[in-house]
């Protein structure tokens, strides 16, 4: 991987179609080893970035989905404390002593993704590449989180205070997404490299149904597009993603559509549209009105 | 660290000489208002080495990918981006780089990031210390004279709001034998009891604060409260963590950035500067809708306590303001509505607005003085 082009083509192979934008902070984040904070509408496919970099590079995906209230033993590592205690009463009933060493060794140590991600090592069984860490919706974990995410991220170790330190040998690519339901705290965001991910205009979105869900005749995926296009410009409280269209576009297939029209609009509306509001307000705005849209961009 | 000084026009081929790219480009964008720490800066050196000069899109994304840490940023980006391309073009490469840039190091950013994290100050202390305090205390905002404004600021820095608490999915050391086994401290013990798990040790769920959401009214309308009120929202924003403030007028202006430092003044001036509108008109309707997509809906407002401080004078369609109050009232926990005409004793919520969101709100209070607003920072604790 020589420049960023490189990047977008070896993307595009793997079925991701990236912008310049994404791939140089694609390209960046490899060249620097940086993490990517990628931030941007819901369904634009910010998780599928990873999901793509591991395919691509054959690194194993490691994937830490966050919430509410994770912290560092479902996050980082946990003893395994029922072997820790049949251990104790195994060595007990042989008449041993325990050393408290024993019991606080690796083999008692439970790696959660981020210490997975770090103290990831190279054998004959595992791939040679690094491992992609993915960092899930980073803004659902509270702040607490954030700060022992920063100090991994920042030096690419983790400490065990009953074991050393561990150290990766190649630092994994980090891959963080975020909703923005909250703002993500500012040193973390200086650690890593940012891109917002838009929706993609026209032909990129023709490219992506293409590429996605190649059962979908051209024609109808390119109404498909259009209608989407047109739907982003009605004030929607949730605009939709490029996940949705790839589903409405399988959806209108599924249901031997080559063509849109207002009857198999209406019938898989729920499928492009979440919320009652946006579906009214679209029907509001005339569905022939779309389809009139979708029927001038396919011509 | 000692102010480094750049002389020189640099090879452009060279490492340094990207560095004193990033370095100029950073100084502009800076001066265009966006926050760029030096380690940014230092990343963009890097990234220009790795993508190059040319064409223009490389220099851009690499820019953006580096420098840019919100989507709201990338108009000032761009801006300045535009200008710094020209000028590169305009003078040749070389050139551009501005003599005797003077590089400060600023670690003040990162102590200011560790304040940030420290301390709520405990307790839920509403005191008032002087008892001519107490006329004060019940006297109308905009009956005040400046002398008893100044008066009453001192009061109100003595103000604090302390939140809801709500059950967190972190768990805490629990002194009580029961709930769930803490194991990490059981096995701990039975080292010492020869392997038999005789003192177990239990976890119980740590509770947090619940996120406090205020949104006051800047408008025109509220002109005589709305100084008195924006206090009050800085000492909720200092008071203790996970608070978000934003200022209503013909837009939506978030302020929680600039209500955050310790000065009231200080603060207060900075919120000031940052809403474009103060006093101008109100769109209470389309700034609640701003604030459910960008912000509240998205998660903000989900489970949080969210106070809305206005008068419920609306130049928008009473409509959209129902339905964004539904919407709002959908996903929060509790919605307060601080309305300071409540108090005069011929008030009814004729107005527009106030009619077409009192269905969608939990608790409508009065915040037009004092009393009114410890009043207010009861219910939000509660």
């Amino acid at each position: 991987m020589e420049t960023v082009d490189d990047v977008r083509v070896a993307l595009a192979e793997h079925d991701y179609l990236a912008d310049e934008g994404l791939a140089t902070a694609v390209f960046l984040a490899i060249r620097l080893q940086r993490p990517l904070l990628l931030e941007g509408e819901a369904g634009v496919g910010k998780t599928e970035v990873a999901k793509v970099l591991a395919r691509w590079t054959g690194g194993e995906l490691v994937r830490l989905q966050c919430y509410e209230g994770i912290d560092a033993a479902q996050a980082v590592y946990e003893w395994d404390y029922s072997r820790q205690l049949l251990h104790l009463r195994a060595v007990e009933a042989g008449g041993g002593d325990v050393v408290e060493d024993e019991l606080y060794s690796e083999r008692f140590l439970v790696k959660r993704p981020l210490l997975r991600a770090i103290a990831y090592e190279h054998d004959a069984l595992t791939p040679a590449a690094p491992p992609v860490l993915l960092v899930d919706e980073v803004d659902r974990a509270d702040d607490e989180f954030e700060a022992f995410l920063l100090e991994i991220l920042s030096d690419y170790t983790v400490t065990v205070p009953e074991l050393g330190t561990f150290r990766a040998s190649v630092p994994p690519l980090v891959v963080v997404t975020s909703n923005r339901t909250r703002d993500v705290h500012d040193a973390l965001k200086r650690r890593c490299l940012y891109h917002w991910i838009a929706h993609p205009d026209f032909d990129r979105e023709l490219a992506i149904l293409r590429v996605r869900a190649p059962d979908v005749p051209e024609a109808l995926a390119r109404q498909v597009a259009a209608a989407v296009e047109a739907m982003r410009t009605l004030d929607l409280y949730k605009p939709p993603g490029v996940a949705e269209t790839i589903d409405w576009a399988n959806a209108l297939a599924a249901l031997g559509q080559s063509a849109i029209d207002d009857h198999s609009v209406a019938a898989t509306l729920g499928t492009i549209l979440k919320y009652r509001e946006d579906q009214e307000r679209t029907l509001a705005h005339g569905l022939d009105q779309l389809v009139h849209a979708a029927a001038e961009r396919s011509a | 660290m000692p102010d480094t000084t750049v002389a020189g026009v640099a090879e452009l081929d060279t490492p340094g000489g990207f560095d004193r790219l990033a370095v100029g480009f950073a100084r502009l964008l800076r001066a265009a208002g966006l926050d760029v720490p030096v380690g940014n800066t230092v990343a963009f050196g890097q990234a220009i080495a790795a993508v190059g000069v040319e064409p223009r899109s490389a220099l851009y994304w690499a820019g953006r990918a580096t420098l840019v840490r919100r989507p709201e940023d990338a108009d000032i980006y761009d801006r300045a981006f535009a200008a710094w391309w020209e000028h590169l073009h305009t003078l040749s490469l070389g050139a551009a780089v501005t003599r005797d840039v003077v590089v400060a190091f600023d670690t003040a950013d990162d102590a200011a990031v560790a304040a940030d994290d420290g301390e709520p100050p405990g307790g839920d202390v509403q005191s008032v210390r002087y008892s001519r305090a107490e006329v004060l205390r019940e006297r109308d905002f905009a009956h005040y004279s400046p002398e008893e404004f100044a008066e009453a600021r001192r009061l109100m820095d003595d103000l604090r709001v302390t939140g809801a608490m709500r059950r967190s999915r972190r768990m805490r050391p629990s002194r009580h034998q029961r709930g769930r086994p803490d194991l990490r401290r059981t096995v701990r013990r039975a080292i010492r009891a020869g392997g038999e798990p005789i003192h177990r040790a239990y976890v119980a769920p740590s509770e947090r604060p619940r996120r406090l959401v205020l949104l006051c009214d800047v408008s025109g309308s509220m002109e005589t409260y709305a100084r008195a009120l924006v206090r009050f929202l800085h000492a909720a924003v200092v008071g203790r963590g996970s608070v978000e403030a934003f200022a209503l007028g013909t837009r939506l202006t978030r302020i929680t950035r600039e209500l955050s430092s310790r000065d009231p003044d200080a603060a207060i001036a900075a919120a000031a500067h940052r809403v474009a509108d103060w006093s101008g008109g109100t769109r209470l309707g389309e700034g609640l809708r701003t604030f459910n997509d960008e912000w509240g809906v998205r998660g903000m407002a989900r489970g949080a306590v969210v106070v809305i401080l206005s008068d419920g004078w609306d130049r928008g369609e009473p409509e959209l303001l129902a339905e964004q109050m539904a919407r709002l009232h959908r996903v929060a926990h509790k919605v307060v509505w601080v309305n300071p005409l409540k108090s005069s004793p011929d008030y009814a919520p004729l107005a527009r607005g106030m009619a077409a969101a009192l269905p969608h709100v939990d608790e409508f209070v009065e915040g037009h003085s004092l009393a009114s607003l410890e009043q207010l920072a009861r219910i939000v604790a509660s």
